[in-house]
Parts: C-alpha cells; structure tokens; sequence
C-alpha cells in the first residue's frame, strides 16, 4: 500500500458526554464517552431524522440506467491511443532479450516499452539473486513484459505480437500441495517480502521460508499464540478434528482493471478503475519520481472492484511509460482473460483444524494450521475470525504462504475471513452436533466477547431465526428420495475500519445551494448518496439537491473502498464540515430574522426561520440572496473513535467488529451431486444504516457472492502447462439468475456512540458467514459434512461417499 | 478490454491464411463473431463462397456502412470486420454500451435489433444493416425514463452499474414482448447476464413491479 497520508490528527481537547448506545428498538442505554469538543452533537435514532436513516434511491442510479455514467473504460480523449501488453506464454522463464523493432516500425504504433520493475508480486528480501538479470524473472503465464500503443486497438493487438522475447524456461509448479514438497521447483530464489494493500492481504515482514514455504504466521497483532494446546485438548469431553480445503477465486469485476494515462509536460492526469484514487497517484508519484501535486487521478464510476484495484499495477506502469513517450493519451484496459489470470484472486486453503470442548459448550482448545497460495504473492492467509469470535484460552493460529507458479493474489472481500468461516463455523456446526446442542444455542454460550458485534450477532440469531423457520429444522438426512433439504446457519465477524485522515469539504454557494467534496471513489456501494444525505440533514434539504464532488484527487483525501471503511470513515467528516458550515451560515443569516440568536436558526424543508416563529421561514435560496454572505466552505477531519482504536494509523481498527448471522436452506441432489441453494436470511448490522435500501442491496450482493464461491467459482490451473484452463466468463462458472436463491436482509440499527454518524461498513461482513451456513445445511440435508469447496458434484460426491 | 481483438490483423487476413475480404464474400452470413468460428467453419464458408462468384467483395479497407441507431440514419465508414459494438463505442461514442467479456458469455453489451435483445460483441456491424439498432442512450423518450429503467432506479436493481446497461435492455424488451411478465420469464431473460454485484434479486423485483403495474392497467 503506498499512500502514506499518515499526517498526525489534531487531537482536540474533550468533552464528557452521555451518549445513546446500543441496538434501537431492543436494548439501549447511556454511556458516558469522551467526544472532542468541536464535534456535533449526537445524532437521534433514525426514526427521527429526516434524510439520514431513509431508504432514498441511489443519486446516480439515472445515470446508471440510461447508459451516461462514464467508467473508465468509457473514457475517450482527443488522439487517445490504444495499448495492449506483450505477455509470457511460460509459467516460469528468464527473459533472455526482447527486441521491438518489429512493433515499433509497424504502421501505426506510437510507443514500445518493456517493463523494468515488476509490481504485483512478492519482493525477494535480498535482490542480489536475481540482480544481475536484466528483466524482471516471469513466475506465472499470463505475466507481463512490455506493451505497445497505437493508433486502434486492433494496431495494438497485431503489434503486441510483433514483440520477440527469447526466454529461457524453468522448472514451474502451480498447484498448492505439490509447491509444499522439499523437492518442489523454487518460485523465488530466496525469502520474499509482500506488504499488504488497503484492501488487506499481504505478510508481515521476517517470517521465515523454506522453499515455496513461508510462514508461520501468527497473524495481526493480538493473535498470538496463548495458553497450552495438549492442555487444553487433554480437559476436552469433546474434540473434532478435520481438514478443511478450499479454492482459489478470481474477482471478476465487470469492469476489468484498466486506466488512461495522460502525460503532459505540466501534470500527469490519470483515469482509474480503482478502488482509491489516492493509491494511484501515490504509487505513480513514487514510479514516476512526480510530485503527488501534479498528479491527477479521476475515477467516476468504478465497475466493481472487491479488493483487487489498487495503485497502478503492471499495467499502468506501462501505460504511463507508454503516455509519455507518445505524447499522447493512452488507454490499457485489462481483456478478460488478463483479468482473470494477472488482476488478483483470493488464494486457496488447506486447513488442518482442532477444537476442544467441555460437554456444556465452554471451548478448552483452538489449534489451527493453514497452507494457502496467492500464487506469486503473500498473504494466503485464513484471517482472524478464529481469535475474533469466541474467545478460548489455549488458541494458536499459524498460518503459510505457499508461492507457486500463478497469479497474484489480492485482497478479496473479507480477504482470510471468508476461508477461515467456512472451517470455524462448519466445525462449530459439528461441536455442537456432538454435543447434542442446537447451534444456536452453542453460539449463546460462546460468542461472549465485549464487543458491539457479539450484541448485535446475539441479537440477530433470534430474529434471524424467527423468521426463517429454524424450529422447522429436521435432524440430519431426514428425506428418503434423492432431493434432500436441509438448513444451517454461520456466524460473521469483520473488523470495524476507520481511515481518520478521510477529510471532507462543504460548501455554500451564496445562493444557499449546499456541495460537498471528497476524494474517494465509488465502486458501486452508494457513496455520492450517502454522503449527500449526511449532508442535506444538517441543512434541512433533500439529499438530491446536494452537489456531489467525488472520485478525483483534487478533492480532500478520502479513504479506499476496502475493509468495508468508506461510510465509516467520509459520513462522519461529511457531517462535522455539514454541522460547522450550517451553524456559520445560521450566523450569517440570523440578521435577517431581527438578529435572532444563531442557536435557535434552523433549516427544514429548504426554508430557514427561528425556532418559536416557525411561520416567518422563508426559502434558503431567497435568504441566502438577501443576506450576500459570499460563499462559506468548512474542511473537517474524522477524529479518533470516541473509545478510540485498538490500532492507529491511516487504518485504524476498533476493538469492536461488524456481526452477522447467515442461515440457509439448501437441496443436495444425492445422485447427480448438485446442491441448490434455496433461500437465505441474513440478519445483519453496520451501526447506524445510512440507507437502508444500500445497505440491503450490498448485504444481497455479498450472499450472492459466497453463493457462488460456495458452489460454483473454482480457478482450474493446469499443472502440465501452468495455465488457468477457464479465464473467461463462460467456463469460469457463477452466480446467475437462476442460480441466486430467495434472500432476505434484516438489518438493525446499532448505536456505537462512537463517532459524530456511528455509520459503519457491511460489504464484508455480508459474504464471510454463507459458504458455511450453506455447508451446515449440507450437513443437515444429508448426514455427511463436505469440506471441500466449491460444493461441485465432484466434490459433492466424493464428500457423500466418504 | 480488446474492442476488437479479433483473429484477424488491420490488413484484413486472417492467421489461418483465410483471408478476411474472401470470407466476407459471403456476405456478413450471420452474427457468429469470427473468434468463435472453427477452422473447418471458416473454410466451408470460403467454399460456398467460392462457388458463389455474384457476391461483392467488400473490405479489407473502411467501406461505408449505413446504420439506422436509435431512430436516426448513421452512415459511417469501418473495416467490414468491425462489430456493432466498437461502431457504437469507438466510432460514435455511445459508450453506454458495455463489454465484459467481447466473446458472448455475459450480455454486458446488449442493444436491440428490431426490438430483440442481441449481444453486440458478437454482431458484425454490417450485419446490422437494415435493422432497426437501438441502444441504451435511446431507450427512455426525451427525458421519460422507460418503465423498466425507472423500476430499476426503484429497486436499486444496480450497484457498480456496470451490467446495468445490458440488464436493462433485455428485460426492458422482455417487458415490451411480455408487459405481464412472470419471474421465470425474468430468470429467462437474463440468465446470459453477468451480475458480479449481485443485483439479480432487486432486478427481479424491479420488473415484477412493472408487470403487476401493467397487468393492473390491463395492458
Ligand atoms: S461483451 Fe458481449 S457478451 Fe460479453
Ligand atoms: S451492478 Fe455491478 S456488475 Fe452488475
């Protein structure tokens, strides 16, 4: 990750305040929080605010339906030339040379380049192994080499050919087990660093690595190891024990990655499908030694993302290069197949798992080994949900990296949570099965951490299975045909992520008309609309007459859509600079209401008048002539939460997480081994709902996600040739109409008091809990567990003749 | 994403050393994109062709290709082997047309052709000559939304939006086929759609509601 806003926050002098807390409509009370004194005071439920809290539609939801929004890849400048990269067909090569004088003479091709420094990969701790080669070592087909620019796409795909590199091949593997193997052909040459990015992944640094084999890796800070493993396994009534196995899968968003790249003597401006603006500028002000000053990066609309866009990437490295050396526009968008093969992917698992327990639930024991690859880089990891959600006293997590001749990995949704789940929760599912205790009800007497997402989970298993039925529950196999239904839940936990340094700009035109301003993009989760309703409540507007200024780093920073932080982190500036910028303007125009006291100036329904004279209101706009106050801007920061983090920093992490609970109803085809998934309840929480119908529709398109990677997504590497057999949108199965099952989203709303919005994220927590909930259902409907995914008839087969 | 990453060079030949002008001989046979057609295919189509001396030859050079768009009578000048989907992009900036996969797998790019929803990354542009193309920038009238985009505005039948376009065209021309539509007929009609936001649900939704909406005014 290379943005480094990591500017100190002021740290304002505080106030102690009693503040609601809790979940509206159940359980709530006052706590007393140290809030710094400029912030504004704390909001009512939702019940009683007026934009906030209300399911408005999506503020370019027109723009969407009528074809105008413009991705990047609908970018189209004057002279923009077209680019495509030269890529190697080996899985594992030296690149001996590389001439383009082929490409570079054909008719219209306006830049050649060859890349230097390869991005999107696992560093070798010490270059000195490979110093001496020229080009960057190839470690998976589909790798990049060089690009050219022309005239048409057409040009530049005939060119690209045109390019000769001469390699020399080496040894390769590709597949998770065989890499493991003393003997295994070595991906690098030596121990390798890869820092995480904004969307997760990544390792810390120094671990040790033996061959492919780097690890172990005893997670974030706060998972290392406690108590006595043997011990706490010897006072079990109960172990279970199994392996748990699960698949690689590619982002596929539908916009694959791309950017245009703009060089100009003066300034560098750059279209990005990104998931934050400000990692690309960062990371092209370091490439390209610029000052972040005179980079620009747009990113209107950003087709989807899910963890996999961020910084520059190969690809925009050379188009960049290739901008500038043409002196023109240049515009690299990714095909599909580059997409799949070289854009990122969640790495696969192999998890060796052990859980203790007394016979009342109390767990005595938690020891889980993991082996993953991401291919080409780190962070294979199985997360954190093992040490986030029901505490044990003797626990260890130790998990591997295993480099293989594939693909980088990339943060993924829940990168980690959603393979570490799919083993807890099926394992928790089998603890109480042998204990002859409901799920449920095993997850009341373990899921007791002090922390607003175990409220709000205990909260959610008893509406979440209310309305699904749960009583209806039959014991395991209970059908006699080959159709068998059966039903299982899972539990979510995400982390709660706040990037402080998010600042936000509000503003007043002197015609009263109110715009707001951040950096941030959106990727498609709603962020013009929440900030807009932040905004219009402080005003007493309707959030469609708030401008909305987003997706450009010539605004304030703003945070990258990763780690389900973007609600948390712009509404709460969003509302700091609303409340400040409503009260100067209160000020101004309290003259014209025969210098009433500012305090009891308000605005409702695009009028401004006193309290206690409610009839004299007269419209904003008109107001806002009369009183000639000029324009009124305000900038304000997020503060710290009021409790504070458990970690600091650009992300900031709070020891309260984002719950969830999942139950699924599915039908498993004995015969044939297909399993449907038929109908899915989600209980879920993000403290205090923007809007609502958002929040719905990402909940809806995280189930339908774990849906697919439950059943259907698998990337097949060939192991004789080293290449991914389906990168394409037909043989790459997923999610589609008539596979998406009956979903239903409840949602709370939970007051945090923590923050001026106590908004908070959901993307992720929305998709870690279904594979599992799905395999418990499995379990249910048939007897037999399968813990293997996706649930494929292969799979399922081999899984019911175990 | 490769507009036209077909497996022809800008000379016109094909690598098999069928060349694309004897190919087109046939005449634009039909919306099979050429990336997709078989060796075997391709030479049977230069056999008949063959036999076949009256057809004109066109290409490898732009030639003009007239096109009626959203109403209106659009000549413009291509290579005979441009798909309609780089005519509507790259030619004439209708940009609301999406690709996600340019070889026929997700429907991000489909218009209508006489009404009837058609992937336009597998259509040839001058195989939609003579028909009636309509995009996304033309199905709402002026500033009156179409009963379908405005239920999905509704329904938040959209995320990233990215699918949105080809989403809305095809159940637009379900709705305009079938105004009482069922949700197996919608589940039909998108099941070639990729959604990778997962908004199939809310699409689902959106257009039951002009359904009822229509079947409630009896149309
Ligand atoms: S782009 Fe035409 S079907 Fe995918
Ligand atoms: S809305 Fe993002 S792909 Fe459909």
């Amino acid at each position: 990750m290379a943005t480094d806003n990591q500017a100190p926050i002021d740290q304002p002098p505080l106030r102690s305040q009693s503040l609601l807390y809790g979940i509206v409509g159940q359980e709530t009370r006052q706590v007393t929080r140290q809030v710094p004194a400029d912030e504004p005071p704390q909001l009512p439920v939702n019940a009683e605010l007026r934009s906030i809290g209300k399911p408005i539609r999506r503020l370019d939801a027109v723009q969407k339906v009528t074809g105008t929004a413009k991705y990047t890849f609908d970018v189209q400048l004057p002279g923009m030339l077209y680019a495509r990269q030269v890529v190697c067909p080996w899985p594992h090569a030296k690149v001996i040379s590389i001439d383009t004088s082929a490409a570079e003479s054909y008719p219209g091709v306006r830049a050649v380049h060859v890349l230097e420094t390869l991005l999107q990969t696992a560093r070798l701790r010490d270059p000195e192994a490979e110093a001496r080669n020229k080009y960057p070592t190839v470690r998976f087909a589909g790798q990049t080499v060089a690009a050219v620019a022309a005239e048409t796409q057409r040009i530049a795909d005939q060119a690209a050919k045109l390019v000769k590199v001469e390699y020399e091949r080496l040894p390769h593997v590709s597949e998770l087990v065989a890499a493991m193997d003393d003997e295994a052909p070595i991906v690098f040459p030596g121990p390798v660093e890869q820092p995480s990015t904004a969307g997760g992944g990544g390792a810390p640094e120094g671990l040790p690595q033996k061959g492919n084999v780097r690890g172990p890796n005893f997670g974030m800070p706060g998972m290392t190891p406690t108590g006595d493993i043997d011990q706490g396994l010897a006072e079990a009534d109960v172990v279970v024990e199994a392996e748990y196995r699960t698949q690689v899968q590619t982002h596929v968003p539908m916009e694959t990655h791309g950017i245009v790249a703009d060089w100009r003597d003066d300034e560098l401006t750059i279209y990005a499908s990104t998931q934050h603006t400000h990692s690309v500028r960062d990371e092209a002000a370091e490439y390209f030694d610029l000052p972040k000053s005179k980079i620009r990066v747009i990113s209107d609309f950003t087709g989807g993302g899910f963890g996999a866009k961020y910084g520059i990437n190969n690809f925009g490295l050379l188009a960049i290069h290739l901008s500038q050396k043409a002196g023109a526009p240049v515009r690299m968008m990714l095909d599909r197949r580059e997409e799949h093969v070289s854009a990122g992917n969640r790495p696969n698992s192999l998890q060796r798992v052990r859980i203790g327990a007394k016979q009342d639930g109390t767990l005595t024991a938690i020891d889980v080994i993991s082996w993953g690859t991401g291919g080409i880089a780190g962070g294979a990891g199985i997360g954190f949900c093992y040490n986030a959600l029901y505490p044990c006293p003797n626990m260890r997590t130790e998990q591997y990296d295993v480099f293989t001749n594939a693909g980088p990995c990339a943060a993924f949704r829940a990168p980690g949570q959603v393979q570490g789940i799919f083993s807890l929760e099926q394992a928790m599912d089998e603890l109480a099965d042998r204990l002859q205790l409901d799920p449920i009800m095993l997850r009341e007497r373990i899921d007791t951490k002090p922390t607003d997402d175990m409220l709000a989970r205990a909260h959610e298993r008893k509406i979440a299975a209310e309305r699904f039925g749960w009583d209806r529950r039959r014991p395991p196999n209970s059908d006699a045909g080959p159709v068998k239904r059966g039903m299982g839940m899972a539990q979510a936990q995400w982390v709660y992520v706040v990037s402080p340094p998010t600042t936000v700009e509000v503003r007043i035109a002197d015609d009263g008309s109110v715009s707001v301003y951040n950096s941030a993009q959106d990727i498609g989760t709603g962020t013009r609309t929440v900030l807009a309703q932040v905004v219009a409540e402080e005003f007493g507007l309707d959030a469609e007459n708030i401008g909305v200024y987003i997706g450009d780093t010539r605004f304030p920073w703003g945070p990258p859509s990763g780690g389900s932080r973007v609600t948390a982190s712009v509404t709460a500036p969003a509302r700091n600079a609303a409340y400040a910028a409503a009260r100067d303007l209160a000020a101004r125009l309290a003259p014209l209401f025969d210098d009433a006291d500012p305090d009891d100036i308000f605005f409702a329904g695009g009028k401004v008048g006193v309290r206690g004279n409610e009839g004299a209101a007269r419209p904003l706009k008109e107001a806002a002539k009369e009183a000639k106050f000029g324009e009124i801007s305000k900038l304000a920061k997020r503060h710290d939460d009021y409790e504070g983090f458990v970690l600091s920093g650009e992300t900031s992490i709070s020891r309260h997480g984002l719950g969830g609970v999942q139950f699924a109803e599915v039908a498993v085809d004995v015969e044939t081994g297909v399993v449907k998934v038929e109908r899915v309840v989600a209980a879920s929480d993000c403290g205090r709902p923007i809007n609502p119908k958002l929040v719905e529709s990402q909940v809806i398109g995280g189930i339908i996600q774990g849906v697919s990677y439950a059943i259907y997504e698998d990337r097949i590497m060939d192991a004789t040739s080293g290449h991914q057999l389906n990168a394409n949108v037909d043989q790459y199965r997923m999610v589609g109409s008539r596979e998406t099952p009956e979903i239903e989203v409840l949602l709370i709303e939970q007051i945090g008091a923590q923050s001026s919005t106590d908004a908070r994220g959901i993307a992720e927590a929305s998709n870690v809990a279904t594979s599992a909930a799905i395999a418990n259902a499995f379990y249910n409907a048939t007897g037999k567990r399968i813990r293997t995914l996706p649930m494929n008839p292969a799979n399922v087969l081999a899984a019911l003749s175990a | 994403m490769a507009e036209s990453s077909r497996s022809h060079g800008p000379d016109g030949s094909v690598r098999s050393g069928i060349s694309r002008r004897t190919f087109l001989k046939h005449g634009g046979t039909s919306a099979v994109g050429a990336a997709l057609l078989e060796a075997g295919a391709a030479q049977a189509a230069v056999d008949s062709s063959m036999q076949d001396g009256a057809n004109e030859v066109l290409g490898p050079g732009p030639i003009p290709i007239d096109l009626t768009i959203n109403g209106r009578r659009v000549p413009v000048q291509a290579e005979p082997a441009t798909t309609l989907v780089d005519i509507l992009r790259n030619h004439l900036g209708l940009t609301g047309t999406k690709i996600g996969c340019d070889r026929g797998a997700c429907s991000a790019c489909t218009v209508w052709l006489d009404g009837q929803p058609a992937s336009s990354c597998m259509t040839l542009a001058l195989d939609a000559r003579g028909r009636s193309i309509t995009t996304i920038e033309g199905l709402a009238d002026g500033d009156n939304l179409h009963p379908v985009q405005q239920a999905f505005v509704e329904h938040d039948a959209l995320q990233c939006g990215f699918c949105t376009p080809g989403m809305v065209m095809s159940c637009a021309a379900l709705i305009n086929r079938k105004p009482d539509a069922g949700i197996e007929d919608v589940k039909a009609a998108i099941s070639g759609h990729l959604c990778r936001c997962g908004t199939y649900p809310n699409i689902f939704a959106a257009v039951l509601a002009v359904a009822s909406e229509n079947r409630r005014r009896g149309t």
